[in-house]
């Protein structure tokens, strides 16, 4: 592989520096680093972050490849940035068992667009009874360190108390889709105000955060340690600020769409704001916005989730829940992140690649950009404004909330181990 | 007045005081022995129900049919209604042969208002009861009611209901009854009181534009109308009451109950009612109960509806005496 020097770009949004990448790793960071032998890629103005990591990516294959593939999936995971992503166990057979995952494993590194780390499942079939093999998806080849039911709450306090304390043995961890299922039968969207007036199903905050009351508890008392799925609320805000204090090993997420919409965009009835958890309120956005500036929430990451047209076509309670993210996650950062001044880029690097690689042990990514680690890189070009079409997208799916929406940033390049995936906004 | 009519928030206070006087037009029609109007001639309605509801449907093909509207009566409940497609698939068919309107009946929430604003159809749409939203014929029928036996029949022409007194019993967290009352009261200018046990109001009902009682007792002497809603008895198995018994004693209307209103004080229902639940049969039977008359007023209700929203500009009444007359 031969040379790359990216030249003049805001490492981290610093100063203005050259980048040179010589075949997988990070050759040299400096000012006036020599091109002789190398392609250049002129980046003044933009900015150079470490590749992206998504802890939180539906890839629907096996079994939904309508909605998603591998393929489809890690290549929108590449347009957005990212270098390394988590794939959510409810796929079809459910990622429990160290078949299916090396089969997910498998399929992301013949891609190459990047990395994909399988999660496994915490139960059998997500159905909340019986350990999965855990210990066999860790030894399998592909190395599972993350278990997760998501999509659905380990609600029974003995089995994630066991799953906490069995993970431990090998150093994973529980991230935990925080949804107390009696108290969201039936739930359609936050219940509030809008809801009220909307007639749809409530699902409450107290839902959400009683599970994760009990869960940093949980892990208090076992000492391990738990990762919180999606966190919503202002409330679980509070939660996972006290549980911190008390030094209990709670690791937390907020996606980009929580940091954006609340509730009254459910007013105009389109299922493409139906997601789960749902959207909240104002005071909720900006309590999230807040937990992650000041690192009580330590990571974004995306939950991406694509379905079909058909399933966002049709009445609000017929449709799925869920909204592609990969494309538009670190534009939707920018604008609520980085443009209201509560993160500045090494903030975003942090939130979106270090601390996500570290709680996923993701090994080679969410590296520092200086000589010697592996290129996994992301160039953004942050001046950018513009709306969101769907039509360009390379995930097989369309269901976006922000279509139309005027967006900041632009991913215009990723590397992932020195391989170009995304030139100028394009896919190689 | 809107192309459609999916909430009654949609109505403006001028809106429905017109809907209301239209309507007092169409009950004229009906006492006549020729109860037909040319107003809709050659124009194709359709009442689309996916959920059971024979009464409301009867009721608006009624008021179709007086109007001369050719009417189309498209059941789809059955149907795979939760695979969603289905409503869309339908409204196409219904755009393909060129329908005017559709009066939808659906167990979803947001489903008329999803058929009217999703470029599936051009035709107008008539909301007949959406999940737990709204059901606005019904509120207006309820309040072209209350304006009569309150105000009068000729009195009340051009009138709205400023400064009545209005209770609504029961359970308000599942009645798209509810909502789409308190809606169309408050722009109409009464005061809405919603009496239910807590378990049955919606958590942000603070923002409701009425007041809530846990007390019924305490609201009934200061009531002009006491609406009764329909509570289902399986309610009490997801522990919303403890027991039918317990329900009736503390929020169900009885003789001595009634007796703490006013003398002039009515009782309504939406039908159907569970007599022995929230209503006792002495209470129902009373002449201060008006179901019978509100069936009767949702026909000229719906009429009004639709004259308005499909009949254009000319006068409904007057130009039809005169074309009948011809
Ligand atoms: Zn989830």
């Amino acid at each position: 592989m031969s040379k790359i020097l990216i030249r003049g770009a805001k490492v981290l949004g610093g100063e203005p520096q050259d980048v040179l990448i010589d075949g997988e790793v990070i050759e040299a960071v400096g000012t006036g680093l020599s091109a002789e032998g190398a392609e250049v890629v002129e980046a003044a103005g933009k900015v150079l972050l470490p590749g992206l990591v998504d802890l939180h990516t539906h890839l629907r294959e096996p079994g939904r490849e309508d909605s998603e593939t591998v393929l489809t999936g890690t290549r929108a995971a590449a347009s957005g940035g990212y270098t390394a992503v988590f794939a959510m166990a409810n796929t079809f057979p459910v990622a429990d068992t160290a078949g299916v995952v090396e089969q997910v494993y498998r399929l992301g590194q013949e891609h190459g667009y990047c990395d994909v780390q399988p999660i496994g499942a915490v139960t059998v079939g997500l159905e909340g009874r019986k350990l999965a093999e855990l210990g066999a998806m860790h030894e399998s080849a592909a190395g599972v360190t993350v278990f997760s039911d998501d999509g659905k709450c380990v609600d029974d306090a003995v089995i994630m108390r066991r799953a906490l304390e069995y993970v431990k043995a090998f150093g994973g961890v529980v991230a935990q889709h925080a949804q107390e299922p009696r108290l969201t039968e039936g739930a359609q969207m936050n219940e509030g105000i809008v809801s009220a007036e909307l007639g749809l199903g409530g699902w409450p905050a107290v839902a959400e955060e009683s599970i994760i009351a009990r869960d940093v508890l949980l892990a208090e008392h076992v000492g391990s340690r738990v990762h919180i799925c999606h966190l919503s609320t202002a409330g679980s805000v509070e939660i996972v600020r006290w549980a911190k204090s008390r030094g209990i090993a709670v690791t937390a997420e907020v996606t980009p769409h929580h940091l954006l919409l609340t509730d009254e965009l459910v007013r105009t009835y389109n299922p493409v704001y139906k997601v789960n958890p749902p959207l909240r309120t104002e005071r909720d956005v900006h309590a999230l916005r807040e937990a992650l500036a000041d690192g009580t929430i330590d990571i974004v990451a995306t939950d991406h989730a694509p379905h079909p047209h058909e399933d966002k076509d049709c009445e609000w309670a017929a449709a799925a829940m869920g909204m592609v993210g990969l494309e538009t996650a670190l534009s939707v950062v920018q604008e609520t992140m980085v443009d209201t001044g509560l993160l500045d880029w090494a903030g975003v690097a942090d939130r979106m690649s270090v601390k996500p690689a570290q709680i996923g042990q993701a090994t080679g990514h969410g590296r520092p950009v200086s000589a010697g680690e592996p290129a996994n890189l992301t160039l953004v070009d942050t001046e950018y404004r513009g709306q969101v079409d769907p039509a360009g997208f390379a995930s097989r799916s369309r269901n976006t909330p922000y279509q139309g929406r005027e967006l900041p940033g632009r991913v215009t390049h990723t590397w992932l181990r020195g391989k170009a995936t995304l030139v100028d906004g394009k896919l190689t | 007045m809107q192309r459609h009519l999916i909430s009654a928030a949609d109505l403006t206070r001028d809106d429905a005081v017109l809907i209301l006087d239209t309507a007092e037009e169409m009950a004229r029609v009906a006492d006549r022995p020729i109860k037909k109007l040319p107003t809709l001639r050659g124009r194709t309605i359709v009442n689309l129900f996916f959920e059971d509801s024979t009464r409301t449907r009867i009721s608006f093909e009624a008021a179709e049919k007086r109007l001369s509207a050719d009417v189309i009566n498209f059941t789809a409940k059955g149907s795979s209604v939760s695979k969603g497609e289905s409503l869309k698939d339908t409204a196409q068919t219904l755009e393909a042969m060129g329908v005017d309107a559709v009066v939808i009946r659906h167990g979803a929430s947001g489903a008329p208002y999803r058929l009217a604003n999703s470029g599936w159809i051009d035709a107008a749409v008539i909301n007949a009861g959406d999940g737990t939203h709204q059901h606005p014929t019904q509120a207006l029928l309820d309040a072209f009611t209350m304006r009569r036996r309150l105000i009068g029949r000729d009195a009340g022409l051009g009138q709205d209901l400023s400064g009545k007194r209005i209770t609504i019993v029961g359970d308000v967290l599942h009645s798209r009854v509810a909502r789409s009352n308190v809606d169309l009261l408050h722009t109409l200018g009464a005061e809405v009181t919603l009496v239910a046990p807590p378990t049955l109001v919606p958590v942000g009902v603070g923002t409701w534009p009425c007041e809530v009682s846990y007390d019924l007792d305490s609201v009934l002497p200061k009531s002009d109308a006491v609406m009764m809603l329909r509570v289902q008895r399986e309610r009490m198995n997801a522990a919303f009451f403890p027991t039918e018994r317990e329900y009736s004693r503390r929020y169900g209307l009885d003789g001595e109950r009634m007796a703490k209103m006013p003398g002039h004080a009515i009782v309504m229902h939406p039908g159907p009612m569970v007599r022995g639940m929230e209503i006792t049969a002495e209470v129902a039977d009373s002449d201060r109960c008006t179901v019978v008359e509100q069936v009767a007023n949702g026909v000229s209700i719906r009429m009004a509806v639709l004259y308005l929203l499909l009949g254009g500009n000319e006068p409904a009444v007057t130009n039809a005496r005169t074309n009948e007359e011809k």
